[in-house]
């Protein structure tokens, strides 16, 4: 349980350089302050870099918890318009990011197959994935 | 030697071939046997797909992860964030029944089932732990002179409650590899500073993402480093795209470029001129 001790907010790279508190995001979770987190674009601020998790005196799992705020608030329809884009990416092709004729062209100079093979190079893969992402409510977030 | 299930990721193949192939080529050289792992998707990335849907997230790690076991083989990433997703969620999947049981539900729809057996190792790991530090050096045909700032980036080493490889906050590891080629790892301030892109930081806003890359731009450049070696093809585009803008002009390499150079592979075959800051051997 965190005790509110600061050690986080002390060490996050991102809270140095914006308005962002990682101390205070874990209190108004406690508190139940919902509207106010899914709201805010401090939730977004996080790069998830772990150096709270690894000083957490009390082993509050950190990124675990703003993982699990940004799922609710996506889920409420919170998502800005930069990640609907890699999550649209993700969904129609399998990949966050597209390949596009230059890089095919640069993998088959070196000697690699211009298409990796992964999903983008197997239908029935993308199908497979597809299916997934759509059992998993994934589809509602993109469309 | 092992044998290893080769994940690509996305920014890899599909914006620095050069790291995929040099990765190929460098393993055949240490004899590390790389199996493609046909048919995989995105890990999928873990700041920001984990972000929008633990679900998804975990269901479609999980399938990836059970493409491998049905190879029978551990997983191998070149990047932090493949890594950071195959092995949290194999972590979770092969510790806890019931998270693993509500996965299958959804596997079994695509005909599919995952037993909780895949390990998933970071190339930088197999090179160090497995291969070691002596056998590199006796395939190093083309010593290195160069001063290097090593990147280790986010979640190679983090949460190291569950990877116990190296102190995150004092790390040797890749300091090692690098010097394993002749190259001087140089020492300088914050070094374990994250580059600014991961958990959509990037993605939400750029300008704050580059302030932490600023940052560590100025340290590597104080401490005389002359090129930044990666373990992750994120940070490794967020350096070699955004350091213009602020002025810097760093070449930046993966850990599996560095040993192509040092083993006498070809500037195109690196895949250099796929780097936007530009890299002169």
């Amino acid at each position: 349980m965190c005790f509110q001790c600061g050690t986080c907010t002390a060490g996050c790279p991102s809270g140095r350089r914006t308005s962002y508190r990682v101390r205070k995001l874990m209190r108004m979770a406690q508190l139940g302050l919902k509207d106010e987190i899914v709201n805010s674009d401090e939730l977004w601020e996080c790069s998830t870099c772990y150096t709270c998790v690894e000083r957490c005196p009390r082993q509050v799992p950190i990124v675990d918890v703003v993982v699990a705020l940004r799922n609710i608030a996506v889920s409420e329809g919170h998502i800005r318009a930069n990640h609907k884009v890699t999550a649209t990416n993700f969904y129609k092709s399998g990949h966050t990011v597209q390949i596009n004729d230059k890089i095919k062209a640069q993998r088959k100079s070196i000697g690699l197959p211009e298409v990796p093979p992964t999903v983008l190079s197997n239908k029935d893969a993308m199908a497979q994935l597809d299916k997934i992402l759509k059992a998993t409510g994934f589809n509602k977030i993109v469309e | 030697m092992a044998k290893y299930a080769f994940f690509l990721g996305c920014i890899a193949p599909l914006r620095y071939p050069g790291v995929e192939k040099s990765t190929r080529v460098v393993c055949e050289r240490l004899g590390v046997e790389l199996v493609d792992l046909e048919d995989a998707s995105c890990c999928p990335a873990p700041g920001v797909i984990r972000a929008f849907s633990k679900a998804t997230w975990l269901a479609a790690a999980a399938r990836n992860l059970a493409l491998a076991e049905a190879k029978g083989l551990p997983i191998v990433t070149i990047c932090n964030g493949c890594y950071g997703s195959l092995f949290e969620a194999a972590h979770e999947l092969n510790h806890n029944p019931e998270e693993l049981a509500k996965v299958n539900k959804i596997l079994k729809e695509i005909g599919m089932e995952y037993k909780g057996t895949t390990k998933v190792y970071h190339f930088a790991e197999v090179l160090y732990k497995d291969v070691g530090i002596a056998k590199i050096k006796e395939k190093i045909t083309n010593p290195l002179d160069y001063k290097v700032a090593a990147f280790y980036g986010c979640h190679f080493l983090k949460p190291s409650s569950i990877k116990e490889l190296d102190d995150p906050e004092n790390a040797h590891v890749l300091d090692d590899l690098v010097e394993a080629t002749g190259a001087k790892s140089m020492p300088r301030k914050q070094k374990m500073l994250c580059c600014g892109a991961g958990g959509g930081l990037k993605a939400a806003f750029g300008d704050v993402a580059k302030e932490f890359t600023k940052t560590n731009l100025e340290n590597m450049q104080a401490s005389g480093a002359q090129y930044i070696v990666d373990i992750c093809p994120f940070c490794q585009m967020q350096f070699d795209t955004v350091q213009g803008d602020l002025g810097y002009k760093i070449p930046v390499l993966h850990l599996c470029q560095l040993y192509g150079i040092a083993m006498g592979m070809s500037e195109a075959e690196l895949g250099l001129s796929a780097h936007v800051v530009p890299v002169k051997l």
